[in-house]
C-alpha cells in the first residue's frame, strides 16, 4: 500500500484531446486530506505508516473513543480514516497535521482507484452473472429469466459449491487499476481520471499511485 | 458550480453558430492524415442536435453521388474549423428523420426566408 488520497466521485463527462479525440473522464473532488497519525517502526506500532483523514464531521457525531484519539493527536476530527503503509524514508517526511492534496499525483501518471460499487440488491443470474436469457417463445412457460439446470443427477447428487445463482449484487469493494490522470487543478481540488470509477456519483473513493504503474 | 459543469465550461467553444434542425450548414472539418492536415468541407441538412453541454453533437445529411450520407459531429470538437449556416429550412419536428425516406424534390425543405 502506498500513500493515497480520499475523494468523491462527482460525475462523468468527456473532454477533447489535442488531436480532437474524445476522452471519457471521471470528475473527482479529491481531498484535501490530513495526516492524522504517523506510525513508525521504532515506536509502539512497530511498522511505518500514516493515517489519512478526510471530510469534516460535526463534533456531536464523533463518539468518545474517536474524539479521544483525535484530541490526543491534536487534530480536528475527520469523517473518514484510512491507513497507508509507507517506507521508512517516506514516513520521516510526514508529520501529524500535514495536508495531502491532489499534487500527490502527476499529470499523465497512473493511479489505482478503490471504491464501493453501485448496490443492486437481490439480483437474478442474467444481470449478476451475465447468463443468457432462455427463449421466450417455442413453448417456454413461466421461465423467462431462469438460469437453467443446477447440475447433474445421482452423481454427484448435490449442487457444486460456487454454483452461480441469484443473490446480492454490487455494493462491494472494487479496485480499478492503472487509470490515467488527465487533469489536475489544485485550487479546486479537482482531478480528472480517464475512464470510469466504481460507485455512484457522490460516493467516497480512495486513490493511490498505481501498484503496477 | 458543479465540478462537472466547470470542467465542461473549460472545453466548450463559443465561436460556432447556434445550430437548429433543418438548417443547411457547411462544416469545415480538419482532417489529419499522418503529418498532413487538410480541411474537408461537408455540406448538408442538420437532421438533429443531440446531447447537452460538451457532449452535444449534430447529425448532417447530404446526398453524395445520389447516396444518402449522414455524419455526426461533436459540436465542441477542436477539429471543426468553422461552421457556416447557409439557410434555415421550415421544420416542425426536432428530428427530421422523415427526410431519409424522401427522394428528389420531396427531400427538400421549404426555406424559411422565402416564405
Amino acid at each position: 500500500m502506498s500513500i493515497g488520497l480520499f475523494g468523491r466521485k462527482v460525475g462523468m463527462t468527456q473532454i477533447f484531446g489535442p488531436e480532437g479525440d474524445r476522452i471519457p473522464v471521471t470528475v473527482v473532488d479529491a481531498g484535501p486530506c490530513t495526516v492524522v497519525r504517523v506510525k513508525t517502526e521504532d515506536g509502539v506500532d512497530g511498522y511505518n505508516a500514516i493515517v489519512v483523514g478526510y471530510g469534516d464531521v460535526k463534533p456531536k457525531h464523533v463518539n468518545k473513543p474517536k474524539a479521544g484519539f483525535f484530541a490526543k493527536q491534536g487534530v480536528e476530527a475527520k469523517a473518514h480514516l484510512r491507513e497507508a503503509r509507507l517506507e521508512a524514508g517516506d514516513v520521516a517526511l510526514m508529520e501529524v497535521g500535514q495536508e495531502i492534496n491532489v499534487n500527490l499525483f502527476s499529470l499523465g501518471g497512473f493511479i489505482d482507484v478503490i471504491g464501493t460499487s453501485i448496490g443492486r440488491g437481490f439480483t437474478g443470474v442474467i444481470k449478476r452473472h451475465n447468463f443468457n436469457a432462455p427463449k421466450a417463445t417455442h413453448g417456454t412457460h413461466e421461465k423467462f429469466r431462469h438460469g437453467g439446470s443446477l447440475g447433474q443427477n445421482t452423481t454427484p447428487g448435490r449442487v457444486l459449491k460456487g454454483k452461480k445463482m441469484a443473490g446480492h449484487y454490487g455494493n462491494s469493494r472494487v479496485t480499478v487499476q492503472n487509470l490515467q490522470v488527465v487533469g489536475i487543478e489544485p485550487e479546486k481540488n479537482l482531478l480528472l481520471i480517464k475512464g470510469s470509477v466504481p460507485g455512484p456519483n457522490g460516493r467516497l473513493i480512495w486513490m493511490q499511485k498505481a501498484v503496477k504503474g | 458550480m458543479n465540478l462537472v459543469d466547470y470542467v465542461e465550461a473549460q472545453h466548450e467553444r463559443h465561436d460556432l453558430p447556434e445550430l437548429r434542425t433543418g438548417q443547411t450548414v457547411r462544416v469545415y472539418n480538419r482532417i489529419i492524415e499522418g503529418v498532413k492536415e487538410r480541411v474537408q468541407v461537408y455540406e448538408g441538412t442538420v437532421l438533429r442536435v443531440a446531447g447537452e453541454g460538451l457532449k452535444k453533437t449534430f447529425t448532417v445529411r447530404k446526398l453524395s453521388h445520389s447516396v444518402g450520407v449522414e455524419r455526426i459531429f461533436p459540436l465542441h470538437s477542436p477539429r471543426l474549423l468553422k461552421i457556416e449556416v447557409m439557410h434555415q429550412g421550415y421544420v416542425r419536428q426536432a428530428r427530421i428523420y422523415f427526410l431519409r425516406d424522401r427522394v428528389g424534390k420531396k427531400a427538400k425543405l421549404r426555406r424559411i426566408d422565402q416564405r
